[in-house]
C-alpha cells in the first residue's frame, strides 16, 4: 500500500474562488492510503514546494497527489519538488482542477465536488504508480533552419555564432525572403537591401553554415536531438560549384517572356535567371516550364555562352538525407489572393495594386528603376489611395480574422514616402484603427499625418470602379463626418493581409507540430514558450508563428537560436521513461506492436525459457528499444495478449482513473 | 421508466490526448469557457493509447457517456495514433450500438490544441445529447454498484 500524501493549492483566487479547497483536502483525507493532505495558497512557491518536500519526509510519503493547474504548466516542477525529498519523480500525479474545474464552473459547490472526484481519480492512479528512470540519447550537434528569410538567417547566424554547424533550407533560388523585395523599413527608413544583404553575405561566407538553396523538406523521422530529414535538392539545371554568377547567360538566353516573380510579374525575366543582383548564393537557375532545350530540345544558348561550363540540361532532382538535434521553422508569409475582393477591382485594372507591388514600385531595383508610375501607362500618378485591413480582420470568411499587424505601419512609409518624392501628390488612407504599438511606431505614424499631410480617413472603402479616363472611382464611407465619398485616383494601393506560406501545414504535418486555425505553428506556451513548438526539438522562428514585423522577426529568431544552442550544448537528452513495455512471459510473437510501431521502436528475438515442466523452449518474442520508443502507446492496444503495456500510463492505472470517475 | 431531466446529472468520460486534445481542454479553461461538470477528462498520451477495454469499463462502471478526443487527423503528434484510434472505434461503437448501447453515446472528437471553443461546445452539445438519453443501464456491472 502507497503512503501517498495529497495537495491542493488555491493558486490564489484562481481556484479557490470556486473550489471549497478546505473541503477538496478534507474530503481526500479519507480516501485509501491518504495518510497526509493540506492545501496552502501556492504549491508551486517555493514554501509550496517546501511543505511538500517537508511531508514526504516526515510522514514517508511514497506517492504524491498535487490538485493544481494543469499538468501541463507544472508537472515538470513538482516532479523536480519531490525528487528533491528522495522520491521517484515519477510517482506524482497532478488533479487538474484549474483548468478542468474552477476556470469553467462558476458554482462552488459544482465545482468543489468536481474537484474532489479529480483528487480521487488521481489518488488510484498513483497507488498504481511505479518509479521510473529516465534513459539518455546522444544529441545530433547540428541544427536546420527551414527557410532562408530574415528569421532563417538571423537563426542560423546565431547558432553558428555558437559554433554549431547549422544548414539553411530554401525553396527559392536565393535565401533572402520577403524582406530582399521591400524598399524600406519604418520606422527608420533604412533600405532593406542595405540591412539585409550583408547577413545574406555573412551566412554564405560562415563556414559552419551551409545553405541548401531551391530545395525543400520532403520527410522527417525521428525526435528531439536526433532527427533524421530528407532534403530534395531541385533540378536548377546549373552545376553551383562552376557557376560564376556572371549573369551572361542570363542577358543571351532568348526566352524572354517569363514574369518575374521578384518583381511580381511586373516586369519580365530569362528562362535562365538570377533572382536579383545581390542573390546568395549568386548563381544562375534555369526554369524548367520555360527553357527551350528542356521543354523541346532546341536551343542551348547558355551552354554556349557559359565559359565555366556550368550548363548542365541533364541535371535531376536530388534527394539526401541528413541527422539534425534541433530543426527551426522560418517559412515565413505570403500577402494573401486577393479574389475573394472583387469590389476593389483588383484583378480588373492594373493600377490597383498590392503593397508589396508598391514596394517594388518604388525600389530602386525595381521595373521601374524607383519611379511611382502607374503599372498602366507608366504616367506619374497624382491622387494615390492606400485601403487598410484589405482581408484583415475580416469575420466574414472572404479574408482572414486575425490583424495582420504590419499593415498599419507599412502604409505610413508608403504614404509619408510618396509625399516625401512627390510633394504634388494627393495620398488619401483608408483605415478602420491605426495600431502602431512599438518603440517609435507611433512618433512615425504621427508624422506622417502632421508633418507630410497625408489625408488620414476612418472608413472603409466600399467599391473601386474603373473609369473610361483611366481614373479610377473609389467610393467610400467616412465614418467621422458619416460622408459618402468618392475620389478619382490613378493609383489605388491594397494593404492585404498576411498569411503563413503554403509549405507551412505539410511541413508541420512531418514535424507532427501543431497547428492554429490559420495555419500559423502553436508554441508551447503562449506566454513562456513562445519560441518552442510542443514537439520537442521543434523551434520557431519569426511569421510562421503570427504576423511580426522584422524587428520582432528578429528578436524571436535570435530567441529560438538560443533554444537550439541550449539543446545542442547538451551531450545527452533525458528520454521520456513513460515508454512500452513487453511482458515477455504473455507475449507470443504476433508482430501486431510492430506494425503498428511509427518510430520502429518493437524487434523481435527467439528467447530461451523455461518452461513450469522444466524443458526449455524458444519462443519469439517483441522487446521495446526504450531509446526510440516515444509513448504512443499504439501498441498495447494493438497487442492481443494483453503483454504490452505502456509505463506511466498502464492498463491498470486508466481502469483506476476510470472506476474512481465513475463511481 | 422516467427520467426527470432536471435532476439527472449523467457521468461522461472524457480521454483526451497529451498533445491537442487535453491541451483544447486546458485552452477552454484559460479563456473560462463553461462546459458541464458532469464531463470528467482522463489524459492519455495518444487517443491510439485508448483501449476498447477502457470504454467497456466506463459503461460497466456506470458512466453514461464516453467521448474520446485527439488531434485532428494528419495532425497526430505521433504521426498516425489517431488513424488507428479511429478505426477501433469505428468497430467499438457498431458492437457497443448492437449492444444497445446507444451510438449517441459515444463519440470521437478531433478538437485541437488551438480549439478550446471547440471543446466546450463539443462537451456541452455531448452532455446535452447523453442527458436527453437519460442513465445507462444496458452495460452496468451491478457488483460495482455501491449499496
Amino acid at each position: 500500500m502507497q503512503r501517498i500524501g495529497v495537495f491542493v493549492c488555491w493558486c490564489g483566487s484562481n481556484i479557490a474562488a470556486t473550489v471549497d479547497v478546505e473541503a477538496v483536502s478534507e474530503a481526500l483525507k479519507s480516501e485509501p492510503g491518504v495518510v497526509f493532505s493540506t492545501n496552502y495558497q501556492y504549491m508551486c512557491s517555493e514554501a509550496g514546494q517546501n511543505m511538500i518536500k517537508d511531508a514526504i519526509k516526515e510522514h514517508n510519503l511514497t506517492g504524491v497527489v498535487i490538485c493544481s493547474c494543469s499538468p501541463r504548466m507544472h508537472e515538470a516542477t513538482f516532479r523536480k519538488t519531490v525528487q528533491g525529498a528522495g522520491l521517484n519523480p515519477y510517482m506524482v500525479e497532478i488533479a487538474n482542477i484549474r483548468e478542468q474545474c474552477s476556470w469553467i464552473h462558476k458554482d462552488k459547490q459544482t465545482g468543489t465536488e468536481k474537484a474532489i472526484i479529480l483528487g480521487k481519480a488521481a489518488i488510484a492512479k498513483v497507488h498504481l504508480n511505479a518509479p521510473l528512470t529516465a534513459g539518455e540519447s546522444p544529441v545530433v550537434k547540428r541544427a536546420l533552419v527551414i527557410g532562408g528569410g530574415i528569421a532563417g538567417i538571423q537563426t542560423a547566424l546565431d547558432i553558428a555564432e555558437a559554433g554549431f554547424d547549422v544548414d539553411i533550407v530554401e525553396t527559392k533560388p536565393t535565401i533572402g525572403g520577403k524582406m530582399t523585395q521591400i524598399d524600406k523599413t519604418f520606422p527608420t527608413l533604412d533600405c532593406a537591401a542595405c540591412i539585409l544583404t550583408p547577413k545574406m553575405v555573412d551566412c554564405a561566407q560562415n563556414e559552419k553554415i551551409h545553405i541548401y538553396s531551391y530545395s525543400e523538406v520532403t520527410a522527417v523521422k525521428g525526435f528531439v536531438g536526433n532527427f533524421t530529414v530528407s532534403i530534395k535538392k531541385k533540378a536548377r539545371y546549373v552545376d553551383t560549384t562552376k557557376c560564376t554568377g556572371c549573369g551572361v547567360c542570363t542577358e543571351k538566353c532568348p526566352v524572354k517572356n517569363v514574369p518575374n516573380e521578384f518583381n511580381l510579374g511586373m516586369n519580365n525575366r530569362r528562362a535562365i535567371y538570377i533572382p536579383f543582383a545581390q542573390a546568395v548564393p549568386k548563381v544562375a537557375t534555369i526554369d524548367a516550364d520555360y527553357c527551350n532545350m528542356l521543354k523541346n530540345g532546341k536551343c542551348g544558348v547558355c551552354s554556349k555562352v557559359c565559359t565555366a561550363g556550368a550548363i548542365d540540361y541533364k541535371q535531376q532532382d536530388e534527394i539526401i538525407e541528413e541527422r539534425y538535434g534541433a530543426i527551426v521553422a522560418a517559412t515565413g508569409f505570403n500577402p494573401i489572393k486577393l479574389d475573394n475582393f472583387d469590389e476593389f477591382a483588383y484583378s480588373q485594372s492594373k493600377d490597383v495594386i498590392t503593397s508589396l507591388e508598391f514596394e517594388r514600385l518604388t525600389n530602386a531595383a525595381g521595373p521601374t528603376s524607383g519611379q511611382l508610375l502607374r503599372p498602366s501607362d507608366g504616367k506619374h500618378p497624382h491622387t494615390i489611395v492606400f485601403v487598410q485591413c484589405v482581408g484583415s480582420r475580416d469575420t466574414s470568411g472572404c479574408g482572414k480574422p486575425y490583424c495582420s499587424k504590419i499593415c498599419c505601419m507599412y502604409t505610413a512609409k508608403h504614404a509619408m514616402l510618396t509625399r516625401e518624392k512627390y510633394p504634388d501628390t494627393d495620398v488619401y488612407v483608408f483605415y478602420i484603427d491605426v495600431r502602431t504599438p512599438g518603440k517609435n511606431f507611433d512618433e512615425f505614424y504621427r508624422r506622417a499625418v502632421e508633418d507630410y499631410n497625408v489625408h488620414y480617413i476612418k472608413g472603409m472603402v466600399g467599391k473601386v470602379a474603373p473609369r473610361a479616363d483611366g481614373t479610377l472611382d473609389v467610393q467610400a464611407s467616412d465614418l467621422i463626418s458619416n460622408e459618402q465619398l468618392h475620389i478619382s485616383a490613378d493609383l489605388v494601393v491594397l494593404a492585404a493581409a498576411i498569411e503563413p506560406d503554403k509549405s507551412a501545414r505539410p511541413l508541420a504535418t512531418m514535424l507532427t507540430a501543431s497547428m492554429d486555425t490559420n495555419d500559423f505553428f502553436t508554441e508551447a506556451h503562449a506566454k513562456l514558450r513562445p519560441v518552442e513548438s510542443p514537439t520537442a526539438g521543434v523551434f520557431l522562428s519569426g511569421t510562421c508563428q503570427g504576423p511580426k514585423d522584422i524587428p520582432e522577426t528578429v528578436s524571436q529568431a535570435s530567441a529560438a537560436a538560443a533554444k537550439v544552442i541550449g539543446l545542442l550544448c547538451k551531450d545527452k537528452l533525458t528520454c521520456n521513461p513513460c515508454v512500452a513495455h513487453s511482458d515477455e512471459m504473455l507475449c507470443n510473437g504476433c508482430s501486431s506492436c510492430e506494425k503498428v510501431c511509427p518510430y520502429g521502436a518493437i524487434t523481435y528475438s527467439d528467447k530461451e525459457f523455461r518452461m513450469p515442466d522444466r524443458t526449455t523452449a524458444i519462443r519469439r518474442v517483441a522487446a521495446v528499444n526504450e531509446a526510440v520508443c516515444q509513448g504512443c502507446g499504439a501498441c498495447t492496444v494493438a497487442c492481443p495478449s494483453g503483454a504490452m503495456d505502456l509505463k506511466g500510463f498502464s492498463n491498470k492505472q486508466i481502469m483506476a482513473e476510470v472506476d474512481a470517475i465513475c463511481k | 421508466m422516467q427520467v426527470n431531466e432536471k435532476e439527472f446529472k449523467p457521468t461522461i468520460v472524457a480521454f483526451c490526448c497529451n498533445w491537442c486534445s487535453y491541451a483544447g481542454a486546458d485552452l477552454a479553461g484559460t479563456n473560462r469557457l463553461n462546459y458541464p461538470a458532469d464531463v470528467k477528462i482522463i489524459r492519455v498520451p495518444c487517443s491510439c493509447r485508448v483501449n476498447p477495454m477502457f470504454i467497456l469499463r466506463a459503461f460497466q462502471r456506470g458512466a453514461d457517456g464516453v467521448i474520446m478526443c485527439g488531434c485532428h487527423p494528419g495532425d497526430c503528434h505521433y504521426t498516425t495514433g489517431n488513424y488507428y484510434a479511429r478505426r477501433r472505434m469505428t468497430l467499438l461503437f457498431s458492437m457497443l450500438d448492437y449492444l444497445g448501447i446507444e451510438r449517441e453515446r459515444t463519440r470521437v472528437e478531433w478538437v485541437s490544441a488551438a480549439e478550446g471553443a471547440k471543446f466546450a461546445a463539443t462537451m456541452n452539445e455531448f452532455v446535452e445529447t447523453v442527458t436527453k438519453l437519460g442513465e445507462n443501464k444496458r452495460l452496468e456491472d451491478l457488483r460495482c454498484k455501491e449499496k
